[in-house]
């Protein structure tokens, strides 16, 4: 597999951000257990996690909206945990847009420019010539004067985006910010966002629950599960390598199957799959596949059988639910070629799988 | 198989609303609430005009020529000009806070805000005049220094303040939770200061509520009787507000100047009322009050 390339261009690249050891309480419960991350210079990151892991919170932390218990937050090597929000120079883009109901899009983009004091503040001709670029840059040249009621929910998220690109901030930090739009606005936005991060180079995090969004967008992947980072990396090796089932199980569907390990193998029902069980792992181990790992086969040769309860058909493959004879139901897809009947019974043979320490 | 469905023929029938009231019983419960309406509202607000109007307008005027119904008008203003903008201030500090912030006693606050709409205006009187009357808590020592609280400005200003205390705050507080607070932040992450943000983005946000509560406050600063009545001592010319001035010419059968000086407060709740329909009317969306009633 050619090397993808977005990975390959940040490999080498500084630290814009470091945060260290950083813990969260909110009144009793724990938010955020002494997470480390580092976040490079110039790229994409996605926090990923469901919801309630903590990856909100570690968003608004990073901005300054909310102070770490513990731990700091460090901006290209200086401290930057006690510094308050004006001065952190970080575009926040919120889930519900949050643009000023009452301000004119091209006055919502002027925001931060003329909140500066007159000293760092750019000539009026100066701000109408950045909000008229940024205009042009989200697409929405002409629309400077209309007000945030006229504008769809797409067009919303983009001024948003917008105005916080026009402080120049040293990172992008966008939470949720396809959360609140219907799919197929969605998928068009990730794909612009993808476009603007590849232009402006803008070093950029953002929160997502939803792992397609996420694995599509993203130079590399923070997975986030109750308040502990789980596992960092480009989306093809946290796909590929997920370190804990936690991660497996996020990234994707999944089916568990009881296996025992031995001499550097795992077998299942006395059947040796391809599977290498880590080193020094031996005796019961629960084996995850993904339903694209399983194979519809004969019977001999076949590691689980069962009978198929459902299948349904959709953009060419077919999805098959298999059920055990204990009750157990397994997924599995195949390509959308013999079809077969509820009650029809079958043999599956594991090709992958994962198993974990 | 013999029989043939005969297609069948429906009864022509008038779509009938849901709500479908004959005729007399919708002119019976209009005609009722109008009739109410005349008797217990138009018909009392035209009296107080009639009764001032009754020797024609020169003796309306007169009343006008009074010095003491002058002082009584200057003393209401001077109130209001005090009491308004301070619990403006208060109501949206507080409003604010409530809002914005999470704080151990949040709902303690929230029910001592409403305390003075429970309390009868007369025990809100009553209360300064224990705390500062000379027998009172801190009468002594004030008088002692030379400050007059009760029968005095300040007395009067205090409970004012302490009656129409809730109004901003009652309306901004929903309004504000409503609205949360990610257009700060956004403002606050975009380089602004926590003032400027407030400035520019908190308070057009809430400009038609505190429009809104500031009316009906002052309305009420400028109308309280009962709570003012306690404190003010009813010294002509000195500490009588209009309502205290309008009862004093009327136990005098001053019919006249009562009810001119009546007058006024009358009209000041119409333009009110009128200002505050047309609020209602134009900005329902940003007001927190249309919404709870």
């Amino acid at each position: 597999m050619a090397s993808s390339p977005r990975a390959g261009g940040t490999e080498r690249a500084s630290t814009a951000i470091r945060v260290e050891a950083v813990s969260k309480t909110f009144d009793t419960a724990a938010v955020l257990h002494d997470l480390s991350l580092d976040v490079r210079a110039g790229e994409l990151l996605g926090l990923l996690g469901p919801s309630g892991s903590g990856k909100t919170t570690l968003l608004r932390i990073i901005a300054g909206l909310d102070a770490p218990d513990r731990g700091r937050i460090l901006f290209g090597g200086d401290d930057a945990t006690g510094l308050p929000v004006q001065e952190r120079a970080v575009g926040f883009v919120f889930q519900h847009y949050a643009l000023f109901k009452h301000m004119s899009v091209a006055d919502n983009i002027a925001y931060g420019l003329n909140a500066r004091r007159r000293a760092d503040r750019p000539a009026k001709a100066e701000i109408k010539r950045r909000v008229g670029d940024l205009l042009d840059l989200i697409r929405l040249s002409g629309f400077g004067d209309r007000y945030p009621s006229q504008l769809s929910g797409g067009q919303r998220q983009r001024v948003a985006l917008a105005r916080a690109l026009a402080v120049e901030p040293r990172v992008l930090l966008l939470d949720e910010p396809f959360g609140a739009l219907d799919a197929q606005v969605r998928k068009d936005l990730r794909r612009w966002l993808r476009e603007i991060h590849d232009r402006t180079g803008q070093t950029t995090i953002f929160v997502t629950h939803d792992q397609d969004e996420a694995l599509e967008l993203s130079d590399r992947v923070a997975v986030l599960d109750k308040g502990r980072l789980e596992q960092v990396g480009t989306p093809d090796e946290v796909q590929e390598n997920p370190v804990s089932a936690t991660v497996l199980k996020f990234l994707g569907d999944s089916v568990e199957v009881e296996a025992i390990a031995e001499g550097g193998h795992v077998s299942v029902r006395g059947r040796a799959t391809p599977v290498a069980a880590p080193a020094g792992l031996i005796g019961p181990v629960k084996l995850y596949v993904r339903p694209w790992q399983l194979q519809l086969v004969e019977p001999e040769a076949a590691h689980l059988s069962g009978v198929v309860r459902s299948s349904y058909r959709s953009q060419g493959r077919q999805r098959i639910e298999v059920e055990e004879a204990g009750g157990h139901v397994l997924a599995v897809e195949d390509f959308d070629g013999v079809r077969y009947a509820a009650g029809h019974p079958v043999g599956l043979r594991i090709n992958g799988g994962y198993v974990f320490a | 198989m013999s029989e043939i469905a005969s297609p069948v023929r429906l009864p022509e029938t008038r779509p009938v609303a849901a709500t479908g009231e004959g005729t007399g019983v919708r002119v019976l419960l209009i005609g009722t609430a109008i009739t109410f309406l005349a008797l217990f509202l138009v018909l009392p607000l035209g009296a107080v005009f009639v009764q001032a109007f009754a020797h024609g307008v020169s003796a309306y005027l007169d009343a006008f020529r009074e010095p003491d119904a002058l002082s009584a008008i200057r003393l209401t203003l001077t109130v209001a000009a005090i009491a308004v903008p301070f619990n403006l201030v208060f109501g949206v500090a507080a409003s604010w806070a409530i809002a914005k912030f999470e704080f151990p006693g949040k709902t303690f606050l929230i029910t001592l805000i409403d305390l003075p709409f429970s309390v009868s205006p007369v025990v809100s009187g009553l209360i300064y005049v224990l705390i500062f009357g000379s027998q009172g808590l801190f009468g002594g020592w004030l008088l002692a220094h030379g400050v007059q609280v009760l029968f005095a400005l300040p007395g009067i200003v205090l409970a004012t303040i302490f009656v129409t205390f809730p109004f901003v705050a009652r309306e901004l507080i929903p309004l504000m939770q409503e609205q949360g607070s990610s257009e700060e932040e956004a403002a606050l992450t975009l380089g602004a200061s926590g003032w400027h943000a407030f400035r520019t983005v908190t308070l057009p946000n809430i400009r038609w509520g505190l429009l809104y509560s500031v009316l009906l406050c002052n309305a009420r600063a400028m109308g309280e009787f009962g709570a003012v009545s306690v404190v003010s001592g009813h010294i002509r010319g000195l500490t009588n507000t209009m309502p205290l001035h309008v009862e004093i010419l009327y136990n005098e059968y001053n019919f006249v100047a009562s009810f001119a000086v009546a007058s006024l407060l009358a009209a000041l709740a119409l333009v009110t009322l009128v200002v505050k329909s047309i609020l209602e009317w134009r900005f329902s969306g940003e007001l927190a009050a249309s919404r709870r009633h």
